[in-house]
């Protein structure tokens, strides 16, 4: 049985780093968000593995769904989609050069942890067959409602706020909306830019020529 | 636990064969002549000028970010639908509140217009 899991572990574990290589390698943006996502559900399938299902489905729920259709979004909020003639640094000494000081930091954060703490793994307390006392589903639901019942509301307080403010801030009313005409709106107009209502324009000056630019919901109303 | 997460995952293998195995099937048998004419569009409209790729409006960033909160509630409320059982009434009014403060933004977000598609 272990072994079955150890090999469900492996191509995972294959499906996430091939994943998350082809992020970095990937010249088209848009490619490497996808990338990213087949990563992120990796991950996920790792979480259940562990035998963390909700963790897992929070997984896919927040980040396959909702961190990736964000940067879906600013993928295509972006101008420059394909990175020509996107200045970065290129090449050389100087790429080199960052590595080895981001490695460098990195190494010194890390090595005396990893010498300095006891690696003594407890063995696992309970032998194979007794049902572990996880911490369910239900169980968080039930804390939801009982123990954490205000924090439970301050989160709605919060999302809800989260929305009113992005409104707020990414919102712009429309004061002149525009939209495609209907075929009956459009063959109004067309009548009436054929024949020009007459205008009182004093002689010598030629008559304002009609808009052509899409009208305004009021005046197609007329 | 993880048995019955076996056969998720034999649909999925399925899932992944079904499709690939005649599309890889085919790149193996069909003929590969190219030319000008069979590569044209033809029925399909006329030749596409640009790139396939244009910049969006800010605004539909809204969009996501108003799915991006209920993809939140929904995190929240899948535990209480777990337990929903063993809570009762109590329970169900505790959501019912936490559904209406989220329900007001969502009707702020409408009156507002701002899921109203540009």
């Amino acid at each position: 049985m272990a072994t079955v899991i150890q090999i469900i572990f492996g191509l995972i574990a294959a499906l996430i780093v091939g994943a998350a290589v082809m992020v970095v390698t990937v010249r088209n943006v848009i490619h490497a968000a996808l990338w990213l996502i087949a990563c992120f559900f990796g991950v996920g399938a790792l979480y259940l593995l562990l035998e963390a299902e909700f963790l897992a489905v929070v997984q896919v729920l927040v980040y396959v769904g909702a961190i990736s259709i964000l940067i879906l979004f600013a993928i295509m909020l972006t101008r420059q989609v394909t990175g020509e003639g996107v200045r970065q640094l290129v090449g050389g000494w100087r790429l080199w050069l960052t590595a080895a000081i981001s490695a460098l930091l990195f190494a010194v954060a890390i090595v005396p942890t990893v010498i300095s703490h006891s690696w003594n793994v407890p063995a696992p307390p309970a032998p194979p067959g007794t049902p572990e006392p996880l911490a369910g589903v239900a169980e968080l639901g039930r804390a939801f409602v009982y123990e954490f019942l205000l924090q439970f509301q301050v989160a709605g307080v919060l999302l809800t706020v989260a929305l009113i403010g992005a409104i707020v801030i990414a919102f712009e009313e429309r004061a002149r909306r525009r939209r495609v005409l209907t075929l009956a709106e459009e063959h109004e107009l067309r009548k009436r830019l054929a024949h020009p209502p007459p205008v009182e324009a004093p002689a010598g000056e030629p008559a304002p020529a009609p808009r052509a630019t899409p009208i305004s919901e009021g005046e197609v109303q007329q | 636990m993880l048995a019955n997460y076996a056969f998720i995952a034999i649909f999925f293998v399925a899932a992944v064969t079904f499709p690939l195995a005649p599309l890889v099937l085919a790149f193996f048998l069909r003929p590969k002549r190219p030319t000008p004419i069979k590569q044209s569009t033809y029925e399909c409209g006329l030749e596409a000028i640009g790139d396939l790729r244009v910049q969006f409006k800010v605004q539909y960033y809204l969009y996501a970010l108003a799915f991006v909160i209920f993809d939140i509630e929904v995190v929240f409320l899948y535990p209480w639908a777990v337990a929903f059982n063993q809570l009762g009434l109590y329970g169900f009014t505790a959501a019912a509140v936490f559904l209406i403060i989220l329900t007001a933004g969502l009707i702020y977000e409408w009156r507002k217009g701002a899921l109203e598609w540009v």
